[in-house]
Order: C-alpha cells, then structure tokens, then sequence
C-alpha cells in the first residue's frame, strides 16, 4: 500500500535555514570586531537588497513591473528626516514609523497607478515619482532641491551611531526575508502566484484579485520605505535628487533579473553580485554601468530564469521552497 | 496670454513628434519603448555628429539619418525586441531600460555631459511677425507643421494601404493574422522602423531647438507618455491632441512659476487619469 504525503521543505532548504541563522547570528558581531568601513558596506548593501526584494515581491510574484518603486523609497527617507529633525523622533525609531507611512501613501498613489496596465503602469508609475522628487525639491524647509542633513543624530556618538545603524539593517534585511517568504506561504501568497499565472482564471476562482494587488502593492512599498529610511539614516544627507533617482529602480532590477525574477533567492544572489562589481568595477564609471545595462539585456534575451533559476533547474536547488511537492512512499 | 497659448501650441508640437512613435509601436504591438527618450537623444547627437563632419545645411543632415533611422528600428525590432515580446511586459521593459542606460552612458563617453545643438543655419533666430504686435519664431512653425504632417501620414498610412492594414491585424490578433499570410516579426519590424524615422526627426528639431545633452531622455520618454495617454491609446490625433494639451498646461504653468511648468504638466496628467483613464479619444483596448 503506497502512502502519500505533501512535503514543502527540502533537505537544502533546512540546511540553509541553519547555514542562514549561523550567518546572521556572525554578522551580528561584527561591530565588536569589524571596520566601520565593512559595517558603511552592509548598511548600503542591505539598502539594495530590502529594495530589490520588495521590487522581486512586487513584479516577479504580483506581476505589477514599477519603474518608480522610488518614490517611496525617497518619501521613507523624508519622512524619517523630518520626523527626526522637526519632531523630535529618534532617528532609529523613525525608520520603521517612515515605513508605514510610505505605505499609507501608497493607497492613493495607487488609485491613480492601477489606472495603467503593464508597460504603461512601468511609466506611469515612473512619472509618479518624479511629481515626489519635484515636490520634495519644492519644500524649502527640508532644503529645496540642495537637499539637507539629519541633524537629529548630532548627540550621538559615532561608534554607538554606526553599530546601531548596522544591527537595524541586519534586522530589517532579516524581517524582510522573513515577511516575504511568509506571506508566500501564506494562503494569500497561494493566491498571488495564482493571480500571476492567470489573473481571469484566479478572479474566477473566487480571488479577490484587485485586493490582493493593492495588498502586494503596500507591502511594496513599505519594504521601500524601509529601505530608504535606512539609507538615509546610514548616509546622514537627503536631496530630492538622490532620494528619489530612478537609478534605486534600476539597479534593483538589475538584481532581480540577475539573480532570477519570482524567486527569493532571485534578489540575494543578484545583491551579492551587485556588490562584488561595484566593489571592483565602479571605478570604471560610464564603462561601468553600460556594462551592467549590456548584462542585464543579455541576461533577459538570453537567461530568462537568471543565474538563481539556472542553478534550480540544473541541481533542483530550492532554499526557500514555497511549492508543495508530493512524495508517494511504499 | 494669447502669446502663452501660442507657444503651447507649438511646443505641444515638438511633444507630439515624442510621442508618435511611442503611440506606433504601443499600438502594434503592445511594446512599451522605455528608451524613446534616449533614441531621441541619440538622434540629436548623432545629427550634429554628422553636421561636424561634413558641415552641410541641417536639413540635409536630417535627411540623411532618416535611412539610418529607419534601417536601425528594423534591425533592432527584427533581431532584438521580438524575441522579448509576450504576455509579460517584463522582458521588453527590461530590454529597452537597458538599452536606455547603455545609450546614455555610451553618449556621456563619446560626448561628454555637456549640452550641445545644432547649428540650425539661422532657423532658430528668424521669426514671422503675426498681427497684433507679436512674432512667433520660424523654427518652432517648422516643427508644429511637422508634426501635423507625421500625424496625418501616420493616420493616413494606417487607414488607407496594406501595410496599414497590416499593422492593424497584427495588433487586433497576431495569430489569426499569421494565419492569413503575414509574418508579424516583419510587420513589427517596420512598424518600429517607421517609428524611428519620427524619432530621428524629433531628435533632428529638438538639438535645433535647444540644447541636448545625453541624460535628457527619461524626460523627453515621460512627456511623449503623457502625451500618449492624455490623448488616448491607439489614435494618432489623439495623440497629437495630447501634446497639444501638454504643452499648454506646461507652457501655462511656467508663465505662473519657472520651478513648477513641468510639475504641473505631470499633474494634468495625473488628473486625466483619474478622470479619464482611457484618454481623450481612445481607440485601442488593452
């Protein structure tokens, strides 16, 4: 009598829970005993990986491609600095406060971007953020369009500064793998993959189709929220220019394509890439990033899974399985 | 005021000329060009690379890259573009965002980030003087009656020949089509190849008219958009009537601030879609 049983992880999969926690647990440390250079590192690197992840959420699993995913990026960057420099906040603390407020934005922001499908939503979502960017640029008490610095860290003394900032980003980039991976497993998470292959097919079936995107959407931008006001807690100076520059879009897509789009290990594979050629290369400047853009078309003609979908279909690599598989035993 | 309107228009029509390639190849084939800016871009550079070398009148110049645009869209749409094309915009938005970040790099290399133009042979300088005391510049009359004439043809070439007839079926259904005898990678290829020859000549009057420099087309990409979506998909009037739109709210919202023109062009925009998504004077679905 043959017995049958639904699995979901793999033995990869667990090691890599163990191998993840041991990793995380080690970086944990490093303000005991690394440079403070290392640590500027992380903090940005991490920026890119929560943004990119959230830029993976959004396009790869909920099939809404942004090009302006950095309007919010820039608006969790400004809210943090004002609630720091204007109301008193501790900066740390306003992180997370300016997250949630990108992702308030987001529901009115997305009364008008829904009104666009496919390329034109990419655009118009583009167009969106450059009405942020001139915005902010417009505000004089935040410095108009030369920007200003965050002044509310002042009292603080440098090494408490950067180890802080460190642990916050270590902790954001777990919590973001953490509420990403959830939420696909998720009955919801069941739903989105759904929507993606057929989005008439998935209505039919009772999904509130137009709910989940607007879900997947603020949660989007929350993650880039997140991120921006972990950058610019890190970097310590804000300008419109900066905050809101299509190159944060570009390079998360950058990353996803990579590593391969509507993966998880799609945006950690494509982050760790990244780095290693901004690391050697950017000092090449234009070579440079035609070089990136040069990749990114090959990959897509040529690798649509991207480097991470490669290793999976050729070894059946999966760390983070969110299918369920079926394993009949005798 | 009458002059604020005037120069509207005619900007409008410099917009216009943005947008109908973006208008053609979205019509066809559902591509959304994100580095139409930056095409522009490289038309301006590559016409006043060409000036430099053999210093002929512009409208020779432009008449030259116009082959050259032409044989570059089909090349590209035959060998590069169709093979991102699909239900998933992602691959052909990441394709041309690429090709929008190689062409700006590469230009920055070649030319530098500063801004250049091209010597217009004194078109830029003359005017005609319009009753009612005021004088409105040959230059941007030239390019409004282009772009009336680009709209026309396009609108005409869509309507009344077989390769209009052609670009229609692909787009209403690309297998029924294939059925019937056509080979949609080569309509494509010519509906791209067609909309470079208007980008050429938009990249052609806007280094007349102004000054470009290689960073400029993502902006150059959001007001052919706007202008593609005030006046709704799929209709080339439409479109023309959208940049029209466009460049009156900017030209407007400049004479009441220089730091708000192009913000308030963005927000009319905004408001034509939550007011009216599907445009002005849609035609296409989906």
């Amino acid at each position: 009598m043959a017995r049958a049983e639904v699995l979901r992880s793999t033995r990869a999969s667990r090691a890599a829970l163990w191998i993840g926690l041991a990793l995380v647990a080690f970086a944990a440390s490093m303000p005991l005993w690394a440079e403070s250079s290392w640590m500027r590192d992380f903090v940005e690197i991490a920026c890119y990986f929560i943004f990119a992840m959230m830029w993976n959420l959004l396009a790869g699993y909920g099939g809404m491609v942004s090009i302006g995913q950095q309007a919010f990026f820039g608006f969790g960057g400004y809210v943090m600095l004002m609630l720091g420099n204007f109301a008193g906040f501790n900066p740390f603390v306003a992180v997370p406060v300016a997250a949630l407020a990108a992702a308030l934005v987001a529901v009115p922001v997305s009364w008008v971007a829904f009104r666009l499908q496919g390329g034109y939503f990419a655009i118009g979502t583009w167009v969106i953020a450059e009405v942020f960017r001139l915005g902010f640029a417009n505000l004089s008490f935040v410095g108009g369009g030369s920007g200003t610095s965050l002044t509310a860290l002042r009292g603080i003394d440098k090494a408490t500064r950067e180890s802080t900032t460190f642990w916050m980003a270590l902790a954001c980039v777990v919590a973001s793998v953490a509420l990403v991976y959830l939420f696909l497993r998720s009955k919801q998470g069941l739903a989105l993959l759904a929507i993606r292959d057929n989005e008439v097919a998935a209505e039919s079936q009772g999904i509130a189709v137009a709910k989940m995107k607007l879900a997947v959407y603020v949660v989007a931008a929350f993650g880039a929220g997140l991120a921006g006001a972990l950058y610019f807690v890190g970097n310590l100076r804000i300008s419109p220019d900066a905050a809101f520059s299509v190159n944060w879009t570009a390079f998360a897509i950058f990353m996803v394509v990579i590593g391969g789009i509507g993966r998880i290990e799609g945006p950690l594979v494509g982050a760790l890439v990244f780095f290693l050629l901004n690391k050697f290369f950017s000092d090449f400047g234009t070579w440079y990033l035609l070089g990136l853009g040069l990749l990114a078309i090959v990959v897509t003609i040529f690798f649509k899974q991207g480097l991470w979908g490669y290793a999976q279909q050729r070894w059946g690599w999966t760390l983070f399985p969110t299918q369920r598989r079926l394993v009949v035993k005798d | 005021m009458l002059e604020t309107l005037i120069q509207g228009l005619l900007l409008g029509g410099l917009y216009c000329l943005f947008a109908l390639g973006l208008s053609l190849m979205f019509g066809v084939m559902r591509l959304t060009n994100t580095a139409q800016g930056d095409f522009i871009v490289l038309a301006a550079f590559g016409a006043i690379a060409l000036a430099s070398l053999v210093a002929a009148h512009p409208s020779l110049v432009a008449l030259a890259l116009l082959p050259i645009a032409f044989a570059a869209g089909y090349a590209l749409q035959r060998w590069v573009l169709n093979g991102t094309l699909g239900k998933d915009p992602l691959p052909s938005l990441v394709v041309t965002f690429g090709l929008s970040i190689v062409i700006q790099n590469a230009l920055l290399e070649v030319f530098s980030a500063d801004p250049r133009s091209l010597e217009s042979g004194g078109l830029a300088t003359q005017s005609l003087a319009l009753p009612g005391g005021f004088a409105v510049g040959v230059l941007p009359l030239l390019i409004f009656g282009a772009a009336l004439a680009c709209t026309f043809a396009l609108q005409q070439l869509f309507e009344r020949t077989a390769l209009g007839r052609a670009f229609r079926a692909v787009s209403d259904d690309r297998e029924i089509a294939e059925l019937m005898g056509l080979d949609a990678r080569k309509v494509y290829a010519l509906a791209t190849a067609i909309a470079f020859v208007v980008i050429a000549l938009a990249g052609v009057f806007q280094a007349m008219r102004t000054t470009v420099s290689p960073s400029d087309g993502p902006l150059l990409l959001l007001f052919a958009f706007e202008a593609v979506i005030i006046g709704g998909m799929g209709s080339f009037w439409g479109t023309f009537v959208g940049a029209m739109v466009l460049g009156l709210t900017q030209q407007i919202g400049f004479r009441l601030d220089p730091g708000w023109g192009i913000w308030f062009g963005h927000l009319v925009f905004l408001a034509v879609l939550v007011v009216r998504p599907q445009g002005l004077f849609p035609k296409t679905r989906g």
